[in-house]
């Protein structure tokens, strides 16, 4: 714990997850969560309730008779059928307009008249209930017997099982777990480097403003100073989204049963899948690992530029400019990683995960498809080598950028300090 | 023997040169004065001997041995512009510097208790920065730069921002500093400071060294032909006396004894003899004694000659 770049670390963290506001954000984010998912769920329950009356006028006589109350609907059968009258009567709230000609030709035969707008609830449980029993009515005109029995039978339930056999090994794969675990890493690694770049950027910046730095870097050199400040603000980060995790993990367990006890997911063929190649422990330990992997390398390649930036400017103002050189990239990285998850091997996909500025979150896509060791090994060395050789660049121009105050560096003024001694 | 000397030291940045084959020797455990107006570069040379900038050619020896990084640990720097964290804790922060500089954390506490208690701030340890004033904050500076005890200190501009009380509780401690065998430099444009405080002192004007030496001498040398006489007589005889050898003469008051006073400047220093025996005979002589000048009429007078001789330089402004 005594080597300078420890103790550079520790109190990188030890002041940020100290401070009030992240203690306050912390708390506060899945708060937020929570009370985004649970809000629609809880007016659901409040909200409608009243059960809708809706009168009935059929023409065909036929239509009437199949239509089933439910939670929501009651239908009242009107034998005399007077339309007038029916719109007059405020016990009411729709009344249904079946013409003769409905069975037929339905198109325009059936109007629902309400009073204030129809729910969209109402609408889809009126139409596929009409639809259900002129169905039933047409199918009846054939006398056929047993006609239900016969379309169970016809009834077919196709879930396909895809088998990689371009590896070792043919491996069943669910590429629609590989396809949400790809999206999912990729917008965190995406508001990792945004944020957390940000903050080490911001934070090399305040230093220069509070004149802090003379005096550190007389005591370190400025490589452990980034160093130091892009890991400590990386375990901020980690300790965050840890304790975001154990919030999720405890408000999931205590409301998922009560939002969807209903349902049974995992009798869709594709759940299956998925949750069978999760259980898969070695393929989910590759990924996991080299997940990390590019993620922390992610982090720290586009921090370690968000560093530089920081130490050629003095203030955030200057920054904003800059920064979208770091910021560009990521986005298209984000956009092309998009494209990348539908078709994860083409070309296009090979040269955007070896390319560091896209290699993390091209690999983020196609890693839960598979890649090729040599091909995750060669993106790897690219990204860490690049890491350190950006850290070692900063270093460079944070130490010419101290003596540059008030000035607003160009770009290819930042390349001709890097080659200051 | 020195315990720092920087030799042939030349620095460019972008269209600016901020020192010309600058050299000085630090003798060990002095107090050594980097002068020079603003902008001449004496930063510059600072950050050099911290290792945070490096020179473009020239050689900097510390200790025996060329500088190197590892030094560092052995100097501790008090920059102009005075930084801390302003939301840490005085002591945590004043901890964090130590170790740093390569002190172990019990060593560092037990260290930072006792300064805390020398300039009388035990019950600010708990504080934050920004709770602090700025002459407060500047003692928190000062304890932070001489805690891991180095062999080099380097003060720039220490007494700014205090008022005349702990000025001297500053002066009072870096010359106990001293005392107990650190080297000091100390650069600063109070030039009251560097006669009270200073052995030896290197004046640097754009760019470039004007001036080396012991303070003692170099007030002799350029003070050399100027006296100050009292005696007891008719000031009209002395004048008349040593005008022949005067470039220039003023009278001075008459105390209470009767005794007046006489400034002489010599047209040359040969002339002492002449001056004496001169005065001597007109009136009745009671004191002689050389004029040694301030250190501020010595700087403004190098100043000025060196910025006559040199040409003047298209940029000169960009340094901090």
């Amino acid at each position: 714990m005594n080597s300078p770049l420890s103790i550079i670390i520790s109190r990188e963290y030890l002041e940020r997850v100290k401070r009030k506001s992240f203690i306050i954000t912390t708390l506060l984010v899945p708060l937020l969560m929570i009370i985004c998912m649970v809000a629609p769920a809880l007016f659901m329950l409040l909200g409608d309730d009243e059960q809708r009356n809706i009168a009935v006028i059929d023409d065909t006589a036929q239509i009437a008779q199949l239509l089933r109350d439910t939670d929501d609907i009651r239908f009242t059968t009107l034998d005399n059928g007077n339309l007038d009258a029916a719109r007059a009567d405020d016990d009411y709230d729709a009344i249904l307009a079946i013409g003769a000609r409905a069975i037929d030709n339905p198109e325009g035969a059936i109007t629902l008249y309400t009073r204030g707008a129809a729910s969209m609830n109402t609408d889809t449980e009126v139409t596929s209930q009409l639809n259900r029993a002129i169905e039933d009515i047409r199918l009846r005109a054939y006398n056929i017997d047993n006609i239900r029995q016969i379309l169970k039978e016809v009834e077919a339930d196709v879930t396909l099982s895809t088998v990689r056999i371009d590896t070792s090994e043919d491996t069943e794969t669910s590429s629609i777990l590989s396809y949400f675990l790809g999206l999912i890493m990729d917008m965190l690694l995406y508001m990792f480097i945004l944020i957390y770049g940000q903050i080490v950027m911001n934070s090399i910046i305040e230093e220069k403003n509070n004149r802090v730095l003379e005096i550190v870097v007389s005591s370190v050199k400025p490589m452990i100073l980034m160093m130091g400040k892009i890991i400590g603000v990386g375990l901020v980060a980690i300790t965050q989204i840890l304790i975001w995790a154990v919030i999720a993990g405890a408000a999931s367990g205590w409301l998922l049963p009560f939002l969807s006890s209903s349902t049974d997911v995992s009798s869709e063929p594709a759940v299956a899948a998925a949750i069978q190649q999760l259980s898969d422990t070695g393929y989910v330990a590759s990924l996991f690992v080299y997940m990390i992997l590019f993620f922390v390398g992610g982090y720290f390649f586009y921090s370690s530029i968000y560093a530089a930036i920081g130490s050629a400017v003095d203030n955030i103002q200057d920054a904003g400019q800059l920064s979208s050189v770091a910021t560009i990239p990521v986005v298209i990285g984000i956009i092309a990683s998009m494209s990348i998850i539908q078709n994860p091997n083409t070309a296009l996909a090979f040269w955007l995960s070896v390319i560091p500025f896209t290699s993390p979150m091209a690999m983020m896509s196609r890693l839960p498809f598979g890649v090729p060791v040599w091909e995750t090994i060669l993106s790897l060395t690219l990204l860490y080598a690049s890491f350190i050789f950006m850290i070692w660049l900063c270093g460079k121009i944070y130490r010419v950028g101290i003596f540059m105050y008030g000035k607003k560096p160009t770009f290819v003024e930042l390349m001709r300090w890097a080659r200051y001694k | 023997m020195n315990i720092l000397t920087a030799e042939h030291i030349t620095k460019n940045f972008t269209g600016h040169r901020a020192l010309d084959d600058v050299s000085i020797a630090v003798p060990r455990g002095k107090v050594y004065g980097l002068l020079g107006p603003n902008g001449a570069g004496k930063t510059t040379l600072i950050r050099i001997i911290n290792h945070i900038t490096a020179p473009d050619s020239g050689t900097v020896t510390f200790d025996g041995h060329t500088l190197t990084a590892a030094d560092v640990a052995q100097i501790g720097y008090l920059p102009e512009e005075r930084g801390l964290y302003k939301k840490m804790k005085v002591g945590e922060q004043a901890l964090f510097f130590a170790r740093l500089k390569g002190m172990p954390k019990a060593e560092a506490e037990q260290g930072l208790r006792l300064w805390f208690e020398r300039l009388e701030i035990t019950d600010w340890w708990d504080k934050k920065i920004e709770e602090l004033s700025k002459g407060m904050a500047q003692k928190v500076q000062f304890i932070v730069t001489v805690l891991h005890r180095p062999k080099l200190l380097i003060f720039d501009e220490p007494f700014s921002g205090f008022d005349p009380i702990n000025a001297n509780i500053l002066k009072r401690e870096i010359l106990k500093l001293r005392d107990e065998g650190a080297t000091v430099i100390f650069s600063t444009h109070n030039m009251g400071s560097v006669e009270e405080l200073c052995d030896e002192i290197t004046l640097i004007n754009r760019s470039r060294n004007i001036l080396s030496g012991n303070v003692h001498e170099l007030r002799k040398t350029y003070g050399g032909n100027n006296f100050e006489l009292t005696y007891v007589g008719s000031p009209d005889a002395l004048t008349a006396a040593v005008s022949p050898v005067a470039s220039s003469f003023s009278l001075g008051g008459i105390d209470r004894d009767g005794r007046a006073s006489a400034q002489v400047s010599l047209n040359s220093p040969d002339d002492l003899r002449t001056l004496i025996s001169a005065a001597n005979e007109a009136v009745s002589l009671k004191g002689f004694h050389q004029l040694l000048p301030s250190m501020d009429s010595i700087f403004i007078s190098a100043v000025e000659a060196s910025n006559n001789t040199y040409e003047p330089q298209t940029e000169n402004t960009s340094e901090q």
